[in-house]
């Protein structure tokens, strides 16, 4: 799979980027669909955190971002790093526990980097991610890279420090950052009824001087329309915007959660927004994609799915005789 | 003659010159001059840009530093006391320590944490820690404990050049007092894992970290004038840790003692211990290891309690007396 060229443009603004924004949602679909297809079957251990349902939001962003600007994910990152066109198949065999996997195994799902796509990493701690992200974002203004940082992170991250340290440094230092709150309406269980005592969580932008905006995300063209304007006015030296994507995990949190804080009915009032219908129907509209052609990338994205799983499934367990000389990066001489 | 915070930003001037990539952050480092004084004038000799004064954020700071280095610069952090960063401990502890081990080596962290710890000011029990073992006990992390201002000056730089996370941990004792030895010119590096013999004696071998290193040295200083002699070694890093000195050591003078400020208890010290419990120099031990350490107890306000917590002068003394004396 070659490296995503990235920096698309409006997801309508051609057919080969209404392709592209419909072939990456499906990508992250289809993989996440894998995963939990592999867990199933025994095939992967440990946990799995899967973002079904939130495809647009990662995609509409990262389909305004140059393969140089930076992303920090989360713990429910693999649609970042899809989206930021991450190799599937290095993807997988690092769920797998290989040797090839991004983290040659050593990390697994919560901690798959791809320096070539401009990926810092996803993170297994909540809110982890964003003080990591304004320093990239220092970074990129200190050597005048003319870069962006973008930190993915849920509602979830937006009650930890860090969410609120890394907002106050990027707002008085006027960094290229982008805080991107996927509010998919659950920390694990708690709903942001219960965690905020506010209704829009955008509201918190004012309290750091920054602008907060409201999309759908789960409509990737308003998604990326929100993030080409926070890239340009990042990119201008105006500082960072706080997007708050609405959006929902169909999913349970991991492995372990049975569904006990939210009702069936809402999951099936949230299944009826999916993304990729949604973006289907107004790219048939507005002629950018036929309904045939959709089909046709549909179908694409799952064969590059099932490429990527039987590769990694026959490629080279990770191997432990290395795990002390990989703590240290080596000094050189 | 430096003292170690003028070693100390001096090293940190010489990076400065050297690579462009190299800033310091941190509370009150600019016009302030950091509260011990150790950025100084760096502030008006470098700009705003490159001696970076932030918020009281500790865990936003240390992350920043976090994601600059990932990104190409090679940011020097200074905490205001080592005891807040408990507040920074996510960044430095599963972030900075672990990045090049999780992502498979894909990206490193070349940041360097300094820090000044210790007791001794009178700023009693959220101000006085000794926090090495938090430190020395995460892998990923490098640890240095300089004790003088030479050896301060030699290990930041080669800290400031090492590709990992390194914590610097500054005793504030030591930060207004010259050296036994000139801070030499130049930039030359003292690489990190290297312990240091700093005197040699056939009786006993001392291994002390920080301050405790100049205790134990007046000590050996008064008991060669009585003809005890003492090897004292100065582990300078402890993770890594070089043990060859004090294996060899041992292996002469057959006794064996630590010395540190922080607590006993699960102290970094015990590790001295352990590796020599499990090392074939064990055998020539003739007398039981002693261990001097903190009291296991918050650090104290009053004078006299807190100079009663931790190891003094005049204990070294007794507990290098006793094990000569005793053990025959």
């Amino acid at each position: 799979m070659s490296a995503n060229p990235l920096l698309m443009g409006h997801p309508l603004a051609s057919t080969e980027n209404a392709r592209h924004a419909l072939l990456y949602m499906c990508r992250i679909r289809k993989f996440e669909e894998a995963v939990e297809d592999l867990f199933g079957r025994g095939m992967m251990h440990g946990t799995m955190h899967l973002s079904i349902g939130q495809e647009a939001s990662p995609t509409g962003m990262c389909m305004a971002l140059t393969i140089q600007d930076q992303i920090t994910s989360t713990h429910r990152g693999h649609g970042h790093c899809i989206a930021k066109g991450a190799d599937l198949t290095r993807m997988i065999a690092e769920l797998l526990g290989k040797e090839i996997g991004y983290c040659g195994g050593r990390g697994g799902s919560m901690h798959i980097a791809d320096v070539d796509t401009g990926n810092l990493g996803a993170n297994g701690v909540v809110g982890g991610g964003i003080p990591i992200a304004a320093g990239a974002a220092l970074a990129s203004k200190m050597m005048k890279k003319g870069t962006v940082a973008v930190s993915f992170f849920g509602d979830g991250a937006m009650n930890e420090g860090a969410f609120h340290e890394a907002a106050n440094l990027a707002a008085i230092w006027n960094l290229p950052m982008i805080l991107f709150c996927e509010n998919n309406k659950y920390g694990m269980s708690s709903s942001t009824e219960k965690a905020f005592a506010i209704d829009n969580l955008a509201d918190r932008g004012k309290g750091y001087g920054i602008p907060g905006v409201n999309v759908n995300g789960n409509d990737v063209v308003e998604v990326y329309e929100a993030a080409q304007i926070a890239v340009d006015r990042a990119k201008k030296g105006e500082g960072p915007t706080l997007i708050i994507a609405e959006t929902y995990r169909w999913k349970g949190h991991s492995r372990s959660d049975k569904n006990l804080y939210r009702t069936k009915e809402e999951i099936e009032e949230w299944r009826l927004l999916d993304p990729i219908p949604k973006f289907i129907a107004r790219a048939i509209k507005e002629k950018k994609l036929t309904q045939e052609q959709c089909d046709g990338i549909q179908q694409e994205a799952t064969d590059a799915i099932v490429a990527a799983v039987n590769e990694a499934v026959k490629a080279k367990a990770a191997d432990p005789a290395g795990l002390l000389d990989a703590v240290f990066k080596k000094v050189s001489a | 003659m430096l003292t170690m915070a003028e070693a100390v930003r001096e090293a940190m001037s010489i990076a400065f010159d050297e690579r462009p990539e190299v800033f310091l952050l941190g509370e009150d480092v600019g016009i302030y001059g950091g509260a011990f004084g150790v950025s100084g004038d760096m502030y008006h000799r470098y700009g705003s840009e490159r001696v970076l004064d932030t918020p009281i954020a500790e865990l936003g700071i240390v992350g920043a530093a976090v994601g600059a280095a990932l990104s190409g610069m090679r940011p020097i952090v200074e905490i205001q006391f080592s005891d807040f960063t408990a507040q920074a401990m996510d960044q430095i502890a599963n972030q900075a320590a672990k990045i090049h081990f999780m992502l498979g080596g894909a990206l490193h962290v070349p940041m360097v944490l300094r820090t000044p710890q210790g007791s001794g000011t009178g700023a009693a029990a959220q101000h006085s820690q000794n926090l090495e073992p938090w430190f020395a006990s995460v892998p990923g992390l490098k640890v240095v404990v300089p004790s003088n201002p030479a050896d301060a000056k030699g290990l930041l730089l080669a800290s400031i050049d090492d590709p990992n996370p390194v914590i610097f941990l500054e005793h504030k004792l030591l930060y207004k007092i010259p050296g036994r030895d000139p801070v030499p010119e130049g930039s030359e590096r003292i690489p990190l894992g290297v312990a240091k013999v700093v005197r040699e004696g056939k009786d006993l071998t001392i291994v002390a970290t920080g301050i405790m290193v100049n205790k134990s040295y007046e000590v050996c200083e008064k008991l060669a004038a009585e003809g005890i002699s003492v090897t004292l070694i100065d582990p300078r890093t402890i993770s890594p840790l070089d043990m060859q000195p004090v294996y060899e050591s041992v292996e002469k003078t057959g006794r064996l003692m630590v010395v540190q400020e922080g607590p006993a208890h699960a102290g970094f010290i015990n590790e001295v211990i352990a590796q020599m419990a499990g090392s074939s120099s064990f055998g020539s031990l003739i007398a039981p290891i002693k261990r001097l350490a903190g009291m296991n107890i918050p650090i104290p306000y009053a004078p006299q309690l807190e100079k009663a917590a931790v190891p003094q002068i005049e204990d070294i003394e007794a507990a290098a007396r006793e094990i000569v004396k005793n053990w025959r």
